[in-house]
């Protein structure tokens, strides 16, 4: 007799909104952590509250160029990663500090618990963050990361990714997410990038490679933009000052 | 335009996150400082050692990682009322958690001020104990259980 096995990926359905399922079961991991009781909704005024600013003194130089932060070069495709942050109704977030960290063009992270057999780079640690424009621009020099296996089921192995943390004006406009390569062949295994059922939302974390952004001689280039909630009417006034 | 979604914060955040000390939101030396401290929990009650909290008392903000034994750490000071009794806004982040997750945090020596806070008033009891920290020595104890019984309470948003 077969044991019954929940599917790593199950099909696109969009009656799940456009946001992840956080309990989505082919992500193991979800099972123990994942909320199981209904979350309760806050009076609307409590959206609106204004969340942390960061400013320059938030950042250090080449924390935007993760290709700069050591003696030599690291190895790899070196891009440049770009976009805007914007909110629900395309008005830039201007001052928000994204924060991004990824492993290394081998596929392994500069950190203790990965332990995937793929070689560390010495000049590589990887991790920036930036401060965006007045027009909600980031922008980050990189190199591409590696795909790498990890243990949530057999061969499983992880898109390459690099992680994006951002801070918007509104507490509640927080958000933490994966920027993904277009085209990746891993996509229709990976229960992370397909635990957002909703097929139109789940591209907006793929990038698009952009010739406008590729420098001659130097890298490719991919735009990225990312989009916050509304963060309620206090924006308005906090936004003009 | 659909919000970007967002997607876990995964084992490795410490690189990226944690490059810093950020877990105090008082001045040096503040005499009123206490420390805030709390074992994040998963659903069999074990430890979640790879987690990350973030609070925000309206001013000052500040995050910690979790530790081996899922312990996070801040140094605080009772934060200013905007709206109801005083509290901290609460943001756990984890491998396995593919959306970070809203709560409270209410002191436990503000009696009267929590039983008129519109957010609390809300709840029953059971829900309303799992946002109110714990007095230990002089310090504040508050534990995050991700599910079950007493699971703590999380808001929409």
């Amino acid at each position: 007799m077969q044991a019954e096995e929940t599917p790593i990926v199950l099909p696109d359905d969009p009656t799940f909104g456009t946001e992840v399922q956080v309990d989505y079961p082919g992500y193991r991991s979800t099972r123990l952590r994942a909320p199981d009781r209904p979350l309760v909704t806050l009076p609307e005024e409590l959206h609106s509250l204004s969340g942390p600013v960061f400013g320059e003194h938030a950042l250090h130089e080449a924390d935007g160029d993760l290709t700069r932060q050591h003696d030599g070069e690291p190895l790899g495709e070196r891009i440049v990663v770009t976009g805007r942050v914007v909110d629900e109704d395309g008005h830039p977030i201007r001052a928000a500090l994204v924060e991004v960290w990824q492993a290394n063009a081998a596929g392994r992270y500069r950190h203790v618990v990965d332990q995937h057999p793929a070689p560390l780079d010495p000049n590589f640690s990887g991790a920036g963050r930036c401060l965006t424009d007045d027009e909600g621009r980031y922008r980050f020099i990189t190199v591409k990361p590696g795909a790498y296996p990890w243990g949530n089921h057999e061969n499983a192995w992880r898109p390459a990714h690099i992680h994006f943390s951002v801070f918007g004006r509104a507490f509640t406009q927080r958000l933490v997410t994966q920027m993904y390569f277009p085209g990746d062949p891993l996509f229709p295994y990976d229960p992370i990038f397909n635990s957002v059922r909703d097929p139109r939302s789940r591209a907006l974390l793929v990038a698009d490679f952009d010739i406008a952004t590729t420098e001659p001689e130097w890298a490719l280039g991919y735009r990225w933009d990312i989009v916050l909630g509304r963060g309620g009417p206090a924006m308005t006034p906090l936004e003009d000052t | 335009m659909i919000r970007t979604p967002s997607q876990t914060v995964g084992p490795f955040y410490a690189i990226g996150l944690c490059r810093r000390t950020e877990n105090t939101l008082v001045p040096p030396g503040d005499p009123k400082a206490v420390e805030l401290h709390g074992t994040l929990l998963d659903g069999d009650a074990v430890p979640i050692g790879d987690g990350m909290i973030e609070i925000w008392d309206g001013r000052r903000w500040g995050r910690s990682g979790t530790d081996s034994e899922g312990t996070f750490r801040f140094l605080v000071t009772k934060p200013e009322v905007v709206v109801g009794a005083p509290h901290f806004d609460v943001f756990v982040f984890a491998r396995g958690l593919l959306r970070h997750q809203l709560t409270r945090i209410y002191f436990p020596d503000e009696t009267e001020a929590n039983a008129l806070d519109p957010v609390l008033a809300a709840l029953d009891d059971v829900e309303r104990a799992t946002l109110v920290a714990l007095e230990q020595n002089g310090n504040l104890q508050f534990d995050i259980r991700m599910q079950g019984d007493r699971a703590t309470l999380f808001f929409d948003h």
